[in-house]
C-alpha cells in the first residue's frame, strides 16, 4: 500500500450486485474523481456501462450524477477549475489521453440535454450539421440519407417528413428531443448521454421518448440521468444509486428497485429522507 | 438491513403503517377463529361453533378492505423496494387468512353435526394436539411477518412437516377407530375432515411465513431453504 492510501480517510465500497446476463461493457470508469478547484464533487467512482443496454444514474440534487456524465464526453474540460482524475476508458482506450480529439470523441459519445436545444436552423440543417463537420458524407444524396434514417431511428420523420425545411425551433417540446436525438444519432456515436431528457416533457411525449430508448439500447451504450426513479426503473437495465459525489449502489435495475442492499439505496428510491 | 426512516411524505408513511395494522388486526380474528373452532370441536359447544362461523364474515371484509388498500397504494404511490414487498406480501398474506378462516368455519360447522352422537373422548385427543400445533404456527408466521423476522419464519416452514406428521397419525388411529366398530364411522370421518382442514391451515401459516421471509429479505424462501438445507448436510 503507497504512503497515499495510509493517509487517505477509509476507502468508500461501491455496493455492486452482479448481472450475469450482462452485455460486455466497452465503457468503463476507474476511480473517477471530479475537483471543482479545491472541492471535490466525486470520489472515485467506477463502473462498467454495458453496450447494448441502458444505465440509469440516479440520486438527490447534487450527488454527482452529472458531473459524472459530462466526464464521459470531456464535458468538464469546459468548466474553469475543474479537474478529472482516474480513467475512464472506451474499448481500452483512455477518454483523457492528450493525444485524443475531443470534436471526435464527442461524436462517438453523444449527447442529449435537458432542455431540448435545436440549432435556430432547419429541421434537416439541425441533423445535416453534424455529419457535415465530420466529413461523414460524401455527396449530397449521402446526406440526405443521413439525414432521413436518422430521424427515423429516432422515430420522428414520419411527423416532419413534409417540413424537413421548416425551422427545428417550430416543433413541439417532444419533437424537438427527438430532433436532438437525430442529431445525436447522426454521427454514428457508439454511446449516447442523456442528462434529464424527458424533465421538460409531457407525460405522452416522455413515454415516446423512453419507447425510443427501448428501441435504441439495441444499438447504443445508453447511459441516462434522471431525477424520476420510475424512469429509472422503466428504461434501464442498469441502475447506479450517488450520494454526496459517490456511487454508493450498482446493479441490475430490478434488484436496485425491488431488493436493494444498501439502505442508502433504499431509503432514496422509497421517498424516506437518508 | 437496519431500520428503515420514515418516508419524506407523512400520508405514504401513514397508509403503510395503515396497511401492516390491518393484517396484524386480521391475524389477530383469525387467531381467535382457530381457537375457538378447535375448542368448540373439542368441548362439543354448539354456541361458540355457530359465533365462529359468524364472525368470519369480519375476515373476509377485512380481506377486501386490506386487498382495496394495497391497490390504491399501488395506483398512487408507486411503492418500490421494501414498501413494495409490503404490499404485495400484504395481498398474499390476507388472502391465506381469509383462507385460514374458512378453514376455521368449515371446522366450527362441522362439530355442529355430531351433536348426540356418542364417542369415547379419546377420538378427539390427536385434534386437540393438532389444533394446539397450528395455533402456534399461525401465531409464529404472523410474528415472523409483523416483525419482519427471517429466522422465525424458516422455524415455522420447517415445523410444517410436525403438523403433516401428525396428521397422517391422525388420519391411522381414526382408521384404526373405524375398523373396530363401523359405528364410528360417522364420527370419525367428521373427525378426519376437522384434521384435513387443521392441517390445510398449517399449510397457510407455512406461506404467510414465507411471505414473511420475502418481507424481510428480498428473496423467496423456497429458494433459500435449499441453500439451507445443502449447508446444514455439510456441516
Amino acid at each position: 500500500m503507497s504512503a497515499t492510501e495510509t493517509q487517505a480517510s477509509p476507502v468508500h465500497q461501491t455496493v455492486r450486485t452482479p448481472d450475469p446476463n450482462a452485455h460486455p461493457a466497452r465503457l468503463k470508469a476507474d476511480a473517477v474523481s471530479v475537483f471543482y478547484g479545491e472541492k471535490q464533487a466525486l470520489f472515485d467512482v467506477s463502473i462498467d456501462l454495458p453496450e447494448k443496454s441502458v444505465s440509469a444514474f440516479i440520486g438527490p440534487s447534487g450527488c454527482g450524477k452529472s458531473t459524472f456524465l459530462r466526464c464521459i464526453n470531456r464535458m468538464n474540460d469546459t468548466i474553469e477549475g475543474a479537474r478529472v482524475a482516474g480513467k475512464i476508458t472506451l474499448d481500452d482506450h483512455n477518454l483523457y489521453d492528450q493525444s485524443l480529439d475531443v470534436v471526435e470523441l464527442r461524436a462517438r459519445i453523444g449527447m442529449v440535454f435537458q432542455k431540448p436545444n435545436p440549432f435556430p436552423k432547419s429541421i434537416f440543417e439541425n441533423v445535416a450539421y453534424g455529419p457535415k463537420i465530420h466529413g461523414l458524407a460524401r455527396s449530397k444524396a449521402d446526406l440526405e440519407e443521413i439525414v432521413i434514417t436518422s430521424l427515423q431511428k429516432a422515430g420522428l420523420f414520419e411527423e416532419v417528413k413534409d417540413r424537413l425545411h421548416q425551422p427545428g425551433t417550430g416543433l413541439s417540446g417532444g419533437q424537438q428531443q427527438r430532433l436532438c436525438i437525430a442529431r445525436a444519432i447522426a454521427v454514428g456515436p457508439e454511446v449516447i448521454l442523456m442528462d434529464e431528457p424527458c424533465s421538460a416533457l409531457d407525460p405522452i411525449a416522455t413515454a415516446i421518448i423512453e419507447e425510443l430508448i427501448d428501441e435504441l439500447r439495441s444499438n447504443y451504450t445508453i447511459i441516462i440521468v434522471t431525477h424520476s426513479m420510475q424512469q429509472a426503473a422503466r428504461v434501464s437495465q442498469k441502475t447506479a444509486f450517488f450520494h454526496l459525489g459517490k456511487l454508493i449502489e450498482e446493479g441490475p435495475t430490478e434488484e436496485i428497485f425491488t431488493n436493494p442492499r444498501e439502505k442508502r439505496t433504499q431509503d432514496y428510491i422509497t421517498g424516506r429522507i437518508g | 438491513m437496519p431500520g428503515s426512516n420514515e418516508h419524506i411524505v407523512s400520508s405514504y408513511e401513514e397508509e403503510l403503517t395503515e396497511l401492516a395494522r390491518t393484517i396484524s388486526e386480521m391475524g389477530g380474528l383469525v387467531e381467535k377463529a382457530v381457537a375457538n373452532a378447535t375448542e368448540a370441536l373439542i368441548r362439543s359447544d354448539a354456541e361458540l361453533a355457530l359465533t365462529t362461523v359468524a364472525d368470519d364474515k369480519k375476515i373476509d371484509a377485512m380481506q377486501n378492505q386490506i386487498d382495496e388498500m394495497a391497490v390504491s397504494i399501488i395506483a398512487r404511490r408507486q411503492p418500490v423496494a421494501l414498501d413494495l414487498r409490503l404490499v404485495i406480501a400484504s395481498i398474499h398474506v390476507a388472502n391465506d387468512l381469509e383462507r385460514i378462516g374458512d378453514m376455521a368455519k368449515s371446522t366450527a360447522r362441522r362439530s355442529t353435526q355430531f351433536e348426540g352422537i356418542a364417542m369415547s373422548v379419546q377420538f378427539k385427543n390427536g385434534l386437540r394436539h393438532m389444533g394446539e400445533l397450528v395455533q402456534r404456527q399461525v401465531r409464529l408466521a404472523l410474528d415472523a411477518f409483523t416483525g419482519r423476522d427471517k429466522d422465525i419464519a424458516v422455524e415455522v416452514v420447517e415445523r410444517d412437516t410436525d403438523v403433516d406428521a401428525l396428521y397422517v397419525s391422525l388420519f391411522r388411529e381414526l382408521l384404526t377407530y373405524m375398523m373396530e366398530d363401523p359405528r364410528n364411522i360417522t364420527m370419525c370421518t367428521h373427525l378426519l375432515f376437522c384434521g384435513k382442514n387443521l392441517e390445510r391451515v398449517g399449510d397457510h401459516a407455512t406461506n404467510i411465513a414465507e411471505q414473511a421471509y420475502f418481507l424481510a429479505t428480498g428473496k423467496t424462501l423456497v429458494a433459500d431453504i435449499g441453500d439451507l438445507k445443502r449447508e446444514q448436510i455439510k456441516s
